[in-house]
C-alpha cells in the first residue's frame, strides 16, 4: 500500500481532459446497462418469441400466457434485482477498497458472506426453515452483525479503526464465523446440502418478493454512497492528510462501513455470496478512472450490474434448458478477462 | 524504535540499544513459542481413549524405551497426526508471513491469492469426477497447487513481478478456480459433494507416510533457506528502489522467497488439505508476540504449528464428535487474533 497521492498522475491538463471523457463514459455504460437488461429479459433458458415478450412487457399485466408468466414475474423481477445488486456489490467493494486502502478488501473477507452463510445455516439446522425467502433476513442480519462487529474490534485500542486493524479483524471474524458453519454443515447433512447452492450466488429463483424486500436498503444505500468520493479521496491520502483536509477521520470510516453493511448485506442476502463483482468491478473502474473515487463510485455502481446480468444471461444460455449459477460464470469468464486487464493495464494503485 | 524511553547521549548507542533490545525479544518470543510447539506435541500424542505419561510419550519417540503396547499408540497411531499437524503448521505459517511481507498486504496469505484454491480444485475435481482417494488427491493438490503459483508469477511477470499486480493476478486466479469449484459442488452426488467439502476444510488425521516424509524433507531444507532470505525479504518491503540501493538482488531475491513459500504451502495443502487462516493469522499474531521485531518467519512458523496442533486437539478431544481439524482453526485462531488486535496499541504491525 503505498501512499501515492490520489491526485497525482498526469499533468493538470491530461487530467482535464480525462474529466471531459470521464463523463460521457458515465451515458455509454448507461446505455450500455439498457442494453444488457434488455438482452436479460429478451433471453434465457426458455426461448421466447421477441414480440411477445415486447408485448407482454408492453400491457404489463400477466395475461395468464407462460410467455406474460416468464417475462413478468420470473425474468423481470431476476433482471432488477441484478441490476440492483450489481450496483450494490459494486459500490460495496469501491468504499471498502478506499477504507482499508487494500485491494484484497471486499465485502468477502470483511465477514459479510462469513456472517450471512452462519445466519443462513443457524436458520436452518435450529430454527427448521427453509427457503430463499426466509433466508434474506437471516442472511442480511448475519452480514450486519458480522460488520458491527469487525468494525467494533477494530476500533478498540488508542488509534481506533486503521486499515490494517480492519483488515485483520475482517480475517478473525471470518474466520471464527467459518469455523461455526463449516462445524454445523459437516455434522449436518441437511445443511450442508441447502448451502452448498446458497454459497454459489445465483439470481435464479429470486423473485418479486426478495427484490421489494432488498430494494428499499440498496437504492438509499446507493444515494447515500455517491457522497463518499471525496472522503475516500481524502483517507487515500493517510489518515494524517485526511485529517489536515478537516475530515473527521473515524467518523467517516463508521459511515463507510454502515453503507457498505446496508449494501452489501442486501445484496448478498438476496443472491447468495457473489464475490466477484464487489472485488473485481472497482479495480476496473480505478483502471478506467485514475485513482479519483469521485468518478471510481458511479463507474463501480453501472459497471458491476453489467458485469453481473452479462454473466447471468451468458449462464441462462448457454446450456439451456439447464442454467450456470452466475458464481460459476464470474469465475469462469469474468476471471480470465479481469486477469488479462491486469496484465496490460497501468496499474493505479488502492 | 522504543530507544525513546531512556533518551542515550549518543545516535550510535541508541541504535546499538535498540537492536540489542530487539534481538532479545526475537530470541525470547521464538524460543518461548518452541517451548510451547514441543509441549503441544507431546501433549497430542498422550491424550486419548488410552492415556500416556509425558515420559512414556518422548521415549516411543526416540527409541529410548521398548515397550510394544505404547509404541503402537504413539508410533503407530499417534505420531502420524501430531507429526502433519506440526509440518503443517511450520509450513502453513512459515508461507503466509513470507507472502504478507513479500506483497505488503497482510491479507495476502496463501488461501486468498490462488494457491490454496488451485490445490482445491485439483483435489475436488479428482475425487468428484475421477473418484480417486487418499494419495492421488494429496498428488493432485501437489500439483494443482504448483500449476496455481507457476500461472500467477508468470501471468504477472511484466519486466519483473510487482507485489500489487502478483494480488490482483492471484485475485482474479483464486475466483476462477473458486467458480469451477462451485460448479463441480453443485453438480456433484451429495456424498462425493459431501467428500469433497470435507476434504476442503482440511484435517491432520489423513496424511500418508510418504507426504509426511516428503513435507518433513522440504522443511529441513526450505526452513533455512527461508531464514536466510530473510534479510532481502526485510528490504524488499522497504520497497524495490530501497532495496536495490541496499544491494538485494530484487527479482532474484522475490523469485527465491515465492518459490519457498510456494513449495512449503502446496506440500502442507497435500497433507492436510487447505486448512484454511492457519496462514493468514499466524504472521501476525507472530508479528504482536516480537513487537519491534516484526516479521521473523521461524516465530510466524512456530505460531502456525502451534495453532494446528491445538487446533487438532479441539476438534478431536474437546468437541461432542471428532471433527477435520480445518473447522476448528478458525474457532482457535481467531479470538486470539481479535484478542491481540485489541489489546496491542500499535499500529501497521499487521503487514
Amino acid at each position: 500500500m503505498s501512499a501515492t497521492s490520489p491526485y497525482a498522475t498526469g499533468t493538470p491538463r491530461r487530467r482535464a481532459r480525462r474529466a471531459v471523457a470521464l463523463g460521457p463514459g458515465l451515458a455509454v455504460l448507461c446505455a450500455v446497462l439498457v442494453l444488457v437488461a434488455f438482452l436479460s429479459v429478451t433471453m434465457g433458458s426458455r426461448s421466447l418469441g421477441l414480440w411477445d415478450v415486447l408485448r407482454a412487457l408492453g400491457s404489463l399485466d400477466d395475461d395468464g400466457s407462460i410467455t406474460s408468466t416468464v417475462t413478468l414475474e420470473m425474468r423481470v423481477p431476476r433482471t432488477l434485482l441484478g441490476i440492483l445488486a450489481g450496483a450494490a456489490l459494486g459500490v460495496a467493494g469501491a468504499v471498502l477498497q478506499g477504507v482499508t486502502r487494500n485491494p484484497l478488501a471486499d465485502a468477502g473477507i470483511m465477514g459479510i458472506n462469513s456472517g450471512a452463510a452462519a445466519f443462513v445455516v443457524f436458520a436452518i439446522t435450529v430454527l427448521g426453515v427453509r427457503g430463499a425467502g426466509v433466508y434474506v433476513w437471516f442472511a442480511f442480519a448475519g452480514a450486519a452483525v458480522a460488520l458491527v462487529l469487525v468494525y467494533a474490534i477494530a476500533s478498540m485500542g488508542r488509534e481506533g479503526a486503521t486499515p490494517v486493524k480492519l483488515a485483520l479483524a475482517g480475517v478473525a471474524v471470518t474466520a471464527g464465523l467459518a469455523s461455526v458453519t463449516s462445524g454445523i454443515v459437516m455434522t449436518n447433512v441437511d445443511a450442508l446440502n441447502e448451502l452448498r447452492f446458497w454459497q454459489v450466488g445465483s439470481l435464479a429463483g429470486r423473485y418479486t418478493p426478495i427484490l421489494t424486500g432488498v430494494a428499499p436498503f440498496i437504492l438509499v444505500g446507493l444515494a447515500v454512497s455517491m457522497f463518499f468520493g471525496r472522503p475516500l479521496n481524502g483517507l487515500a491520502l493517510g489518515e494524517d492528510a485526511a485529517r489536515g483536509l478537516g475530515q473527521h477521520v473515524p467518523r467517516t470510516r463508521a459511515a463507510a462501513f454502515a453503507v457498505v453493511a446496508v449494501l452489501a448485506g442486501a445484496a448478498t442476502a438476496a443472491c447468495g455470496p457473489i464475490v466477484f463483482v464487489g472485488l473485481v468491478v472497482p479495480h476496473v473502474a480505478r483502471f478506467v478512472c485514475g485513482p479519483d473515487y469521485r468518478w471510481i463510485l458511479p463507474y463501480s455502481m453501472l459497471l458491476a450490474p453489467i458485469v453481473l446480468l452479462l454473466a447471468d444471461v451468458l449462464g441462462r444460455v448457454a446450456v439451456a434448458p439447464d442454467e450456470l449459477q452466475v458464481g460459476v460464470v464470474l469465475g469462469v469468464l469474468g476471471a480470465p478477462a479481469f486477469v488479462a486487464v491486469v496484465r496490460y493495464a497501468r496499474l493505479s494503485e488502492v | 524504535m522504543t530507544a525513546t524511553m531512556t533518551p542515550p547521549k549518543t545516535a550510535p548507542a541508541a541504535l546499538r540499544l535498540s537492536r540489542r533490545r530487539r534481538a532479545t525479544r526475537s530470541l525470547a518470543v521464538t524460543g518461548t513459542l518452541a517451548v510451547t510447539v514441543a509441549a503441544l506435541f507431546v501433549l497430542t500424542m498422550m491424550v486419548g481413549s488410552f492415556r500416556l505419561s509425558p515420559t512414556e510419550v518422548i521415549a516411543s519417540v526416540l527409541h529410548l524405551r521398548d515397550d510394544p503396547s505404547v509404541d503402537f499408540v504413539v508410533r503407530g497411531l499417534r505420531l502420524p497426526t501430531a507429526a502433519s499437524a506440526l509440518t503443517a503448521g511450520l509450513a502453513l505459517g512459515a508461507s503466509g508471513t513470507i507472502f504478507q511481507q513479500l506483497l505488503r498486504n497482510p491479507l495476502a496469505s496463501p488461501d486468498l491469492v490462488g494457491i490454496a484454491n488451485g490445490a482445491g480444485l485439483a483435489a475436488v475435481l479428482g475425487i468428484v469426477v475421477l473418484g480417486v482417494g487418499g494419495l492421488a488427491v494429496s498428488g493432485l493438490a501437489l500439483g494443482g497447487a504448483f500449476a496455481a503459483g507457476l500461472l500467477m508469477y508468470l501471468l504477472a511477470w511484466r519486466d519483473g513481478v510487482s507485489g500489487y499486480r502478483f494480488i490482483l493476478i492471484g485475485v482474479g486466479v483464486a475466483a476462477f478456480f473458486d467458480g469451477i469449484v462451485g460448479y463441480v459442488l453443485t453438480k456433484a452426488q451429495l456424498f462425493e459433494a459431501r467428500q469433497a467439502m470435507h476434504w476442503l476444510t482440511g484435517s491432520v488425521g489423513q496424511a500418508s507416510t510418504s507426504e509426511l516424509r516428503l513435507l518433513a524433507v522440504a522443511l529441513v531444507v526450505l526452513l533455512p533457506a527461508a531464514l536466510l532470505l530473510q534479510r532481502p525479504l526485510r528490504t524488499l518491503e522497504l520497497g524495490d528502489d530501497a532495496a536495490r540501493a541496499l544491494g538485494t538482488r530484487t527479482e532474484l531475491s522475490r523469485a527465491g522467497l515465492i518459490a519457498t513459500a510456494v513449495v512449503l504451502v502446496a506440500l502442507a495443502v497435500a497433507v492436510t488439505g487447505p486448512i484454511a487462516f492457519v496462514a493468514l493469522v499466524a504472521g501476525p499474531i507472530a508479528n504482536r508476540l516480537l513487537g519491534p521485531a516484526t516479521g521473523g518467519i521461524l516465530a510466524a512458523a512456530f505460531v502456525g504449528a502451534a495453532l494446528l496442533l491445538t487446533a487438532d486437539l479441539v476438534a478431536v478431544h474437546l468437541m461432542p464428535t471428532p471433527l477435520p481439524t480445518g473447522v476448528v482453526t478458525g474457532a482457535v485462531g481467531a479470538p486470539y487474533l481479535l484478542w491481540l488486535l485489541a489489546t496491542t496499541n500499535r499500529q501497521g504491525a499487521g503487514g
